[in-house]
């Protein structure tokens, strides 16, 4: 998120060179036990399972041990087989189309919402009403999605409210919730309703920071509503919305797991499999595990990159990206 | 909304800028406009919810379904789900797991975030990287999947805690809040003898109440919200926290364990009690989150990484 918006702090004095090891190991020694329970944390659950890729490899067979380590250690290699598998599955072809197309509509539908919002909210300048606007629009990223889906079930489901009316006027009811066509867009409209409010604090932020005399100034010159947003607010707002940008593109691979699993069933996996519910399907579902593991791997490596792609795409802009040169 | 001007009310507006052009009244409207669908879009739903919980069968029954006009008020649907039962089992066990993990994340990510909070500290750029890494990749489902499994955290609350304790956002979130408090302030506790515990308990802690804040209240979200890990390790229906149980009764239309005949019957709605378990899933956020609200932005904005 919005590392980078604050202004960098001032440079602190290192501590001298010639403090030994020891010497600063006793001076900082109750500092490293503080971070000692996180990295302990971090090490075990982020970086041990990268060793586990290595099923990715194997023909894993879970049922040799009741212990994953122990049946890892007792599946036969396979080299590559699992990935020449994955090039050869047409489902995990669909699945890589839907990501990108769910991605793409994302960024097109979504993008642009929470930044006319913000700049709504912002023109607004009685503080309660903005308060109580904001309140109402932040509310819903705090829902789970799954009271979310449950939420758009009683509006758009066969048996809800849309439905209900049609039905009440004489015409048929509809259930978009389990229509494959329009899937794509209720996910988008879903993650609109949950997250765009909240996208708007991040541009709020960046507005704030502006300083009333250039609005004055550019005032001054004859520049009236339009021309002032043109020329002070946009460019104001575009490092953060480059940062997001980059942020966005780097994680284009990751739409929205946990909401599209939870509506997988009712829509059926032809439109609704993204990269994510395949490495699901195939190694939960199907205990496939080598088989999803090689597929989760492509999708980190290429991730991967892709992060990387973005920043640096972002630093020849003149944008400071995710992390500094 | 914001249309009504001139008397002096919660709502009115300060003065404007001399420089500045007074709004045109159409320009009023269509943002006033705009804003109250934006606010309508996210309240009807939850009134729908709210409205059909509360209502009796025969309003339901009469609606044809959901209920938009309110026409009576009763608790039946909340009495039956909280007299014991599958749902109440489910609610205290999400609010336990809430509490549990929200207070281990803490206290785990503060430690850490005042440990990395003084620059040139042995180790301090290793352990920032260590952190910072983790926020590029992710190790996958299926390789986490095997690890939880391989340490026994299966069908234990354990497994809903620990792989997902921590937010190295939010631990840098803090970490830049804390790195903020005056320095001075610091080494003057230390001259009179305070160690980094004290320190950070007694120092840096309480002036630094808005970004804990925002962060409990992230880290609480988190764990009231988590269906997915639940679904993965535990086994046991009778363990499911309360999101695990919605999925079953509102996405699979399935009637709550106990309560199959009363709905069959008698005077409860089987729709009613599907909202009231939705309410009962957002009434904690919805309360709590606004109290907060005034905070998020300083939660959000201090997340910059320092050297």
């Amino acid at each position: 998120m919005p590392e980078e918006t604050a202004p960098p702090p001032p440079p602190r004095e290192r501590p001298p060179g010639r403090l030994s090891l020891r010497l600063r190991f006793r001076r900082d020694r109750v500092l490293l036990l503080m971070t000692l329970p996180a990295v302990a944390l971090l090490l075990l659950f982020n970086y041990v399972p990268i060793l586990g890729n290595i099923v990715a490899f194997q023909e894993y067979d879970p049922y040799v041990s009741d212990n994953g380590v122990v049946s890892m250690l007792h599946s036969p290699w396979v080299g590559l087989e699992n990935f020449r598998r994955i090039m050869e599955d047409s489902a995990f072809w669909d699945a890589v189309v839907n990501t990108l197309v769910l991605f793409f509509l994302q960024l097109v539908l979504f993008f642009p919402i929470p930044v006319l919002l913000a700049l709504l909210i912002n023109s607004v300048i009685r503080p309660r009403v903005r308060a109580v606007a904001q309140a109402i629009l932040y509310l819903p990223h705090f829902f789970s999605w799954v009271l979310v889906i449950a939420v758009f079930q009683q509006l758009l489901g066969g048996a809800g409210i849309l439905s209900q009316l049609l039905r009440q006027h004489g015409y048929d009811g509809l259930d978009i919730m389990t229509d494959p066509e329009t899937f794509k867009f209720l996910i988008t409209a879903q993650s609109v309703w949950k997250d765009a409010g909240w996208g708007i604090i991040v541009f709020l932020a960046a507005l704030s920071s502006v300083p009333g005399d250039l609005y004055e100034a550019a005032a001054m010159d004859g520049a009236g509503r339009l021309r002032r947003m043109w020329h002070v607010t946009l460019p104001a707002l575009r490092p953060v919305i480059a940062l997001l940008l980059v942020l966005r593109v780097g994680d284009a691979l990751t739409v929205g797991f946990e909401q599209i699993l939870l509506q997988r069933d009712s829509v059926g996996p032809g439109a609704s499999e993204v990269l994510d519910t395949f490495v699901w399907w195939n190694g939960v579902r199907n205990q496939d595990f080598g088989y999803a593991a090689a597929a989760g791997l492509v999708k980190g490596v290429v991730s991967l990159g892709l992060v990387l792609a973005a920043n640096k795409v972002a630093h020849l802009m003149g944008e400071q990206g995710v992390y500094k040169k | 909304m914001s249309t009504v001007t001139g008397k002096t009310r919660w709502w009115s507006a300060p003065p404007r800028p001399a420089w500045e052009e007074p709004p045109g009244r159409a320009g009023v409207a269509g943002k006033g406009l705009v804003l109250t669908l934006a606010c309508l879009g996210v309240l009807f739903p939850l009134w729908i919810v709210v409205v059909t919980s509360l209502s009796s069968r025969r309003t339901i029954d009469e609606a044809g379904g959901l209920v938009m006009i309110p026409k009576d008020v009763t608790l039946v649907a909340y009495r039956e789900l909280l007299s014991g039962g599958q749902v109440t089992r489910a609610a205290v066990i999400s609010v336990l797991i809430t509490l549990v993990g929200t207070g281990f994340s803490m206290t785990v990510s503060v430690l850490c975030a005042y440990g990395l909070s003084r620059t040139g500290s042995l180790g301090h750029r290793w352990l920032l990287m260590l952190l910072l890494a983790t926020m590029f990749f992710s190790a996958g489902l299926i390789p986490t999947y095997l690890l939880v499994q391989s340490l026994g955290l299966t069908d234990t609350y354990l497994a809903l805690i620990l792989p997902s304790a921590l937010s190295v956002f939010n631990i840098l979130v803090l970490r830049g809040f804390f790195m903020g408090i005056s320095q001075e302030l610091t080494d003057s506790a230390r001259i009179d003898g305070a160690g980094d515990f004290r320190i950070l308990w007694q120092i840096v802690m309480p002036l630094s109440r808005a970004v804990l804040a925002v962060i409990t209240l992230f880290y609480a979200v988190g764990y009231w919200s988590a269906w997915f890990n639940a679904s993965l390790y535990l086994n046991d229906q009778e363990m499911m926290p309360l999101q695990n149980v919605m999925i079953q009764l509102v996405q699979k239309q399935e009637a709550p364990v106990g309560l199959g005949q009363a709905i069959k019957t008698g005077e409860l709605s089987g729709l009613a009690v599907q909202m009231a378990v939705m309410v009962m899933a957002l009434l904690p956020v919805a309360v709590l989150s606004p109290f907060v609200q005034k905070h998020f932005r300083k939660g959000m904005l201090t997340g910059a990484v320092k050297g």
